[in-house]
């Protein structure tokens, strides 16, 4: 299949990156070897098979529901790149 | 210098203490800094700990690993060290919990002496793809240790710790253990907690040992298997003694004609392979040629697949919550793209795209679904045949160890696992032993598929098969 630029750029918003100049070129180029080595797939005949979606054993392991705190406040800011007390800091969205 | 673990205890016998072994051990890893195996060392913890197991040997209440010394995958978290996953974009995280494997192995007085180098989010075959640079080969620093789990390979190999843990989504511990003349172990999906591994695929994803004797890989695969309460994905099955014990009766096993076959493999492997063949048919086993019709569709659809799954892994590396943040981003979008634009290496960033490809409207059923389909037609001809026979037998890799900066193009480095995938495909319990020395120099292993959850059978034909022939 032909892949335009448009889909790059779609593909990129979806996954939250972005190509510009030679990176999208290369990433074109690497997008388009992949999808025709993928596309391999379609040689095979799966009429009739149901997809294999899970590859555990075991199914609907429930368990009790005890209210716990897994995490404190101090741990779940820890690794934040920018924080507060309380909150994770993003960059300003507005400039003045 | 300890290869095993019988060797570390044989110096215990002799009155080392813990921490005269793990002294040693830090020694040989300063004097083989230039494998770049380790991303960190944890010098403080580890001989704390090695002072502690030395406490409780002399109260007599030491675990059953005192004395081993392990090093674990930079993608693999214990709390309060760094972990990376050897990405820019995990810079200076430190876990906040211990993967359930590090507490277990550590309850039995474990010493874990550092994190190892690997290929950026275990996305690789050369370990060359890390932000921390090449891994390198202990047998010849020329070659790469394979990957991803390069560093723990080549940890094992060049005996900077008694074993070492990998991860292995479509061969990440086989490969490099074929490429480094250690023992590989990948146990069957569902048998050892994925909880505290950073994760790539998850329904792919194991985390195992390496190491340099059949019955270490037995014994810390033992005490890291079973049930756990943060992976809901674990099998309900006992696991039992783990222990390899003398081969009772004749086996059957299967192997994959057209693995030898192919115009891909290396003649030496080739031979050396049909010699044990021959030497396990003289033996009186029966040895099953077996036809596998979807050999060359594997890694296509391993690559379907993965991506997928990494796609929404890695979703959560945004900027905000941990790890690494672009300086100049402006608003929430920005601080998302540039963030993992910048983080990200390019082979994750390749993975990243394909993956949400195959899920994006339009192409999903092409890919996604089609894909999911295939993999049960290989996993039902893999229990087919599994169904008359023992194990399956094959190469773990078609080729040996390949120079750094030798294999540039992508697909040509995904073609590294077609022999691999398979099990990761299919979820069953997988081994690669060495087997012979090329006349390269370089070593290369033999690779031994099981039923699923039959990890005791599995290391009792991989012990006997251990100097057979």
């Amino acid at each position: 299949m032909e892949i335009t630029d448009e889909l790059i750029d779609h593909i990129a918003h979806l996954s939250r990156l972005s190509f510009d100049g030679v990176e999208r070129v290369n990433i074109k180029k690497d997008m388009e070897n992949m999808i025709s080595f993928m596309g391999q797939l379609s040689e095979i005949d799966t009429e009739g098979v149901e997809p294999l979606v899970f590859m555990s054993t075991e199914f609907n392991v429930l368990r009790e529901d005890i209210p716990l705190t897994s995490m404190s406040h101090e741990e779940a800011l820890l690794n934040a790149p920018k924080k507060d007390t309380d909150y994770f800091r993003i960059p300003k969205v507005l400039s003045k | 210098m300890y290869k095993t673990y019988a060797d570390v205890k044989a110096a215990m016998e002799k009155g080392q203490s813990v921490k005269d072994i793990l002294q040693s051990y830090l020694l040989a890893i300063e004097e083989r800094k230039d494998l770049n195996a380790f991303t960190e060392v944890f010098l403080d913890t580890a001989i704390k700990k090695a002072e502690e197991v030395d406490q409780k040997i002399a109260e007599g209440k030491a675990g059953r690993l005192a004395g081993m010394v392990i090093a674990i995958k930079d993608n693999i978290c214990y709390k309060n060290h760094k972990v990376s996953a050897s990405s820019k974009i995990l810079d200076g995280f430190e876990s906040i919990y211990s993967a359930t494997v590090v507490e277990r192995l550590l309850a039995e007085d474990a010493v874990i002496i550092g994190r190892t180098n690997c290929d950026e989010f275990a996305m690789g075959s050369s370990s060359e793809n890390s932000a921390f640079g090449a891994v390198r080969n202990a047998l010849n620093e020329d070659y790469v240790p394979g990957g991803s789990s390069g560093g723990s390979a080549t940890a094992v190999a060049a005996n900077l710790c008694t074993v070492a843990l990998g991860s292995d989504t479509g061969g990440s511990i086989r490969q490099p253990a074929s490429f480094t003349g250690t023992i590989g172990f990948k146990p069957t999906y569902g048998r050892v907690s994925r909880y505290g591994l950073i994760a790539y695929a998850s329904s792919f994803d194991q985390i195992g040992p390496f190491a340099n004797s059949v019955d270490d890989v037995a014994l810390v695969t033992e005490i890291m298997s079973g049930m756990d309460e943060f992976d809901s994905t674990l099998s309900s099955k006992e696991v039992g003694s783990l222990q390899p014990t003398p081969l009772k009766g004749k086996l059957k096993i299967a192997y994959i004609r057209e693995t030898l076959d192919s115009d891909g493999i290396d003649p030496e492997i080739k031979q050396r392979i049909e010699q044990l063949i021959n030497c396990l048919r003289a033996d009186g086993h029966e040895l099953i040629p077996v036809s596998f019709p979807y050999l060359d569709k594997m890694v296509p659809t391993y690559y379907v697949l993965t991506t997928a799954e990494a796609s929404s892994n890695l979703s959560r590396f945004d900027g905000v919550h941990y790890g690494y943040r672009s300086k100049d981003a402006v608003g929430v979008e920005a601080t998302y793209t540039q963030s993992r634009m910048e983080g990200f290496g390019s082979e994750v960033k390749r993975r990243i795209m394909t993956g949400t490809f195959v899920l994006s409207h339009g192409y999903y059923d092409a890919y996604y679904s089609k894909g999911q389909k295939v993999r049960r037609l290989i996993q039902d001809k893999t229990n087919e045949i599994l169904a008359k026979s023992d194990v399956i037998l094959l190469p773990t890799s078609p080729s040996t160890a390949f120079k750094l900066n030798s294999v540039k193009e992508p697909i040509q480095m995904y073609l590294q696992d077609i022999y691999t995938v398979q099990a990761n495909l299919t979820g069953n319990p997988a081994i690669s032993l060495p087997i012979g020395l090329h006349p390269n120099g370089m070593p290369f292993g033999l690779q031994l598929i099981g039923n699923h959850f039959e990890e005791k059978k599995l290391l009792v034909i991989s012990a006997y098969l251990n100097d057979f022939c």
